[in-house]
C-alpha cells in the first residue's frame, strides 16, 4: 500500500502543503502509477498519492526520496479519462458548439461557454450588443463567485483547519460554514437569474441570449448581492486571520491571463504575461504552446520559465491595479 | 441504528453532478444528519471501501475504468448512476460516431498510443445499476428525493412521461410551433422542462422516456423542416448510446 504524505519532509520537493493529510487510496486500476513494491534501499521513502483529494479532476503525486534525502522523482500525473472534445465538435452546427464544450467542466461551465461563444463569433464576424457584454460579464462574475467560494471554503479550508472536509467543519465551525454556504447560494442564484443555471446554462447563444433576465430578477439580484456583502467580508476576515497557516512556498513562475487597460480583465482583453509581451487573443497558440507527456492525459504548457500558471492568482498578479476599492481593501487585509 | 454509509465516485465526466450535490447548500447538511459519507474525493480526504450506497458520475471510456467500476459494484449494496454520463452515456458518446483512430489523432497526434480509450458507454453496459439520477446536470432536488427514497428502502420513482407534459404545465410555447426542433417529445420528464423554459430546447439529457415512439418523433422532426443531419445531430447529443441516434 502507498504511504500517506502526512509526516514526510520533502527537502527539495515542489510539493503540496505539508499539513495535508491525504490518504492514499488503493486503486488497482491506474497503470501509470509507480509499482507498489517497497523501496529496495532502507531509509528511502516513497510517496504515492492516488487521486489527490479535494481538487477538481483526477491527479496523482509520485515522489521518491533516496536514503540520503535526495528527491529523485517528483512528478504530477493526470490519469483522468480523456473525452476528446476537440474531435466531437468537428462538423457540428455553430449553435451547438458552446453547449457541447460547456460539458468540459461542471464548475466552470460558464467560462467554457463564453470562450467558445467568443471564438464562434470571431470566426463568423458576429458582433454582440453592449447589453450582451454586460450580461455575459455578470454571468462570469456569478461563476467566479461560486467557483472561488467552492475552492476556498470546500477545497482549501479543510487543509488550513487540519480536518478531513468541510462536512466536518459543519460540526465544529457551524456558524462560519453556514455563512460560506449562504454566499454560495447567492452565487448560484446569481447564475440562475442571468443565464439559467450555474452548470451548463441554457440561455446563451452566438449573438446573444435566447432569453433575458427580467427587471424584477435583476432588482432582486442587486438586493441579494448587496445583502451578501457582510458574509463575503466575513470570509475575507476569516481567511485573513489564518493566513499564517498557508505554507510558505515560492517558485519562479510565469503568470498568464487576460489583461485590459480599462478593467480587471476576465471576459476579454489581450493575453498578458508577467514574463512575456502582450499578445492579441488570436495569437493564443503562441502562448499555450501545448505538449504531451505519457503520464498525463492533460496536455502541458511551457513558455518563458519552468512554471506557468493561469487562473485567479495569475489574473490578480496581472490586473491588481484595476481592483475596485472594496476588493483592493480585501486584498490588503489578506496581505497580498 | 448506524447511519447508512454512502460514497461518491467519478469516471469520465465534468464533475457537474457532484457540484450540484454541493449546490444543495444548507440542505446538504440536513442530508448529512441521516447518512455517513465515507468517500467523496472532491470534498473530503477520507476513504473507506465499506459503503452501502455508491453514487457514480461519469461514463466508462477505457478498459481500466471497468476494473475500478466492478470493484465499486462489489463493495456497494446499491449502485446509483449519477447524471447523464453515467446513466445513458451522455455527451461522451459523441466521439463514438467517429473512427477511433481519427479522434485519437485529432487530439493527441503521434502520442495517441499513450492513452488507452474505447467507445464511451454508460455504467449499465459494464455492471448492474440499481437506480439512476438522470440529467445533465442532475437536479439537486431530484437527487435529494431519490436519496431519501433509497434510504427508506424504496425503489425510487422517476417520471415515465415525456417532457412535453411539464412544458405544457409551465405554459411554454411549443418549439415546433416556433419552427424549431426539440427532443421533449421523447425525453423523460422530471426537469420541469427547464431548458425550454430558459429559452432553449430539449436536448434529451434525461434519456429516452419509456415507450418513446422514435418513428413518430422522426416524422414530426422531418415535418418541422430540418434536414436529416440536423435531426441526427440533435439525437446524438445525449442519446448516442441509444437506437435514436442511428
Amino acid at each position: 500500500m502507498a504511504k500517506t504524505a502526512a509526516e514526510k519532509k520533502k527537502p527539495t520537493a515542489k510539493a503540496a502543503a505539508p499539513a495535508k493529510k491525504t490518504a492514499a487510496k488503493s486503486s488497482p486500476s491506474t497503470p501509470i502509477s509507480v509499482p507498489e513494491a517497497p523501496p529496495a534501499v532502507p531509509g528511502a521513502k516513497k510517496v504515492h498519492v492516488h487521486y489527490l483529494t479535494r481538487v477538481e479532476g483526477h491527479g496523482n503525486i509520485v515522489v521518491d526520496v533516496e536514503a540520503d534525502g535526495t528527491v529523485s522523482t517528483c512528478r504530477w500525473e493526470v490519469p483522468e479519462a480523456p473525452r476528446f472534445f476537440e474531435a466531437m465538435l468537428v462538423g457540428r452546427d455553430y449553435r451547438d458548439v458552446h453547449h457541447i464544450v460547456s460539458r468540459i467542466c461542471g464548475i466552470c461551465a460558464i467560462g467554457h461557454q463564453l470562450a467558445s461563444l467568443q471564438a464562434t463569433e470571431d470566426a463568423l464576424n458576429i458582433h454582440v450588443s453592449e447589453q450582451t457584454h454586460i450580461l455575459r460579464r455578470l454571468a462570469l462574475h456569478a461563476e467566479n463567485m461560486q467557483s472561488h467560494l467552492l475552492h476556498i471554503a470546500y477545497l482549501v479550508l479543510p487543509d488550513l483547519m487540519g480536518v478531513d472536509s468541510v462536512l466536518a467543519l459543519a460540526q465544529t465551525h457551524k456558524d462560519a460554514v453556514l455563512k460560506f454556504i449562504a454566499a454560495r447560494r447567492v452565487s448560484n442564484e446569481f447564475s440562475r437569474i442571468i443565464c439559467g443555471r450555474t452548470t451548463h446554462p441554457q440561455r446563451m447563444t452566438p449573438g446573444g441570449f435566447m432569453q433575458f433576465p427580467d427587471t424584477e430578477g435583476l432588482v432582486n439580484l442587486r438586493t441579494m448581492l448587496t445583502q451578501s456583502l457582510p458574509n463575503l467580508e466575513f470570509a475575507v476576515d476569516f481567511f485573513a486571520g489564518i493566513m499564517d497557516r498557508f505554507p510558505h512556498f515560492e517558485r519562479d513562475t510565469e503568470y498568464v491571463g487576460l489583461v485590459s487597460p480599462a478593467e480587471y480583465a476576465m471576459y476579454w482583453g489581450e493575453i498578458g504575461s508577467t514574463r512575456d509581451e502582450r499578445r492579441p487573443v488570436r495569437q493564443y497558440r503562441n502562448m499555450t504552446r501545448e505538449y504531451i507527456i505519457p503520464t498525463s492525459t492533460a496536455k502541458w504548457t511551457k513558455n518563458q520559465t519552468d512554471s506557468y500558471m493561469v487562473g485567479a492568482l495569475a489574473r490578480f498578479n496581472l490586473n491588481a491595479e484595476h481592483l475596485r476599492p472594496m476588493a483592493g481593501a480585501a486584498a490588503q487585509r489578506m496581505g497580498v | 441504528m448506524a447511519k447508512p454509509k454512502i460514497a461518491f465516485f467519478d469516471f469520465a465526466g465534468c464533475e457537474g453532478d457532484q457540484l450540484q450535490i454541493a449546490n444543495l447548500e444548507e440542505r446538504l447538511l440536513d442530508i448529512l444528519d441521516h447518512v455517513e459519507v465515507v468517500s467523496f474525493r472532491e470534498v473530503a480526504t477520507r476513504h473507506s471501501d465499506d459503503y452501502d450506497v455508491a453514487f457514480v458520475e461519469g461514463s466508462i471510456t477505457r478498459p481500466e475504468d471497468e476494473i475500478r467500476l466492478r470493484e465499486i459494484r462489489k463493495n456497494a449494496k446499491v449502485l446509483v448512476a449519477l447524471g447523464a454520463c453515467a446513466a445513458i452515456g451522455g455527451i461522451n458518446c459523441l466521439k463514438n460516431f467517429l473512427a477511433e483512430n481519427v479522434y485519437r489523432e485529432e487530439v493527441y497526434g503521434n502520442s495517441a498510443r499513450w492513452f488507452p480509450t474505447y467507445a464511451a458507454r454508460p455504467l449499465k453496459s459494464v455492471v448492474h445499476v440499481d437506480a439512476e439520477i438522470p440529467g445533465c446536470p442532475i437536479d439537486p432536488n431530484e437527487f435529494a428525493r431519490i436519496t431519501k427514497e433509497l434510504l427508506l428502502g424504496r425503489d425510487p420513482w422517476i417520471p415515465d412521461f415525456p417532457v412535453c407534459v411539464e412544458c405544457k404545465m409551465a405554459g411554454n410555447i411549443c418549439r415546433y410551433e416556433m419552427g424549431r426542433m426539440c427532443l421533449g417529445i421523447i425525453t423523460r420528464a422530471g426537469c420541469n422542462a427547464a431548458c425550454v423554459s430558459e429559452g432553449a430546447h430539449c436536448w434529451g439529457c434525461r434519456g429516452l422516456v419509456p415507450g418513446a415512439n422514435l418513428d413518430a418523433a422522426r416524422i414530426v422532426m422531418d415535418r418541422a423542416g430540418s434536414d436529416r443531419k440536423a435531426t441526427q445531430d440533435l439525437l446524438r447529443f445525449f442519446l448516442g448510446d441509444t437506437g435514436a441516434a442511428l
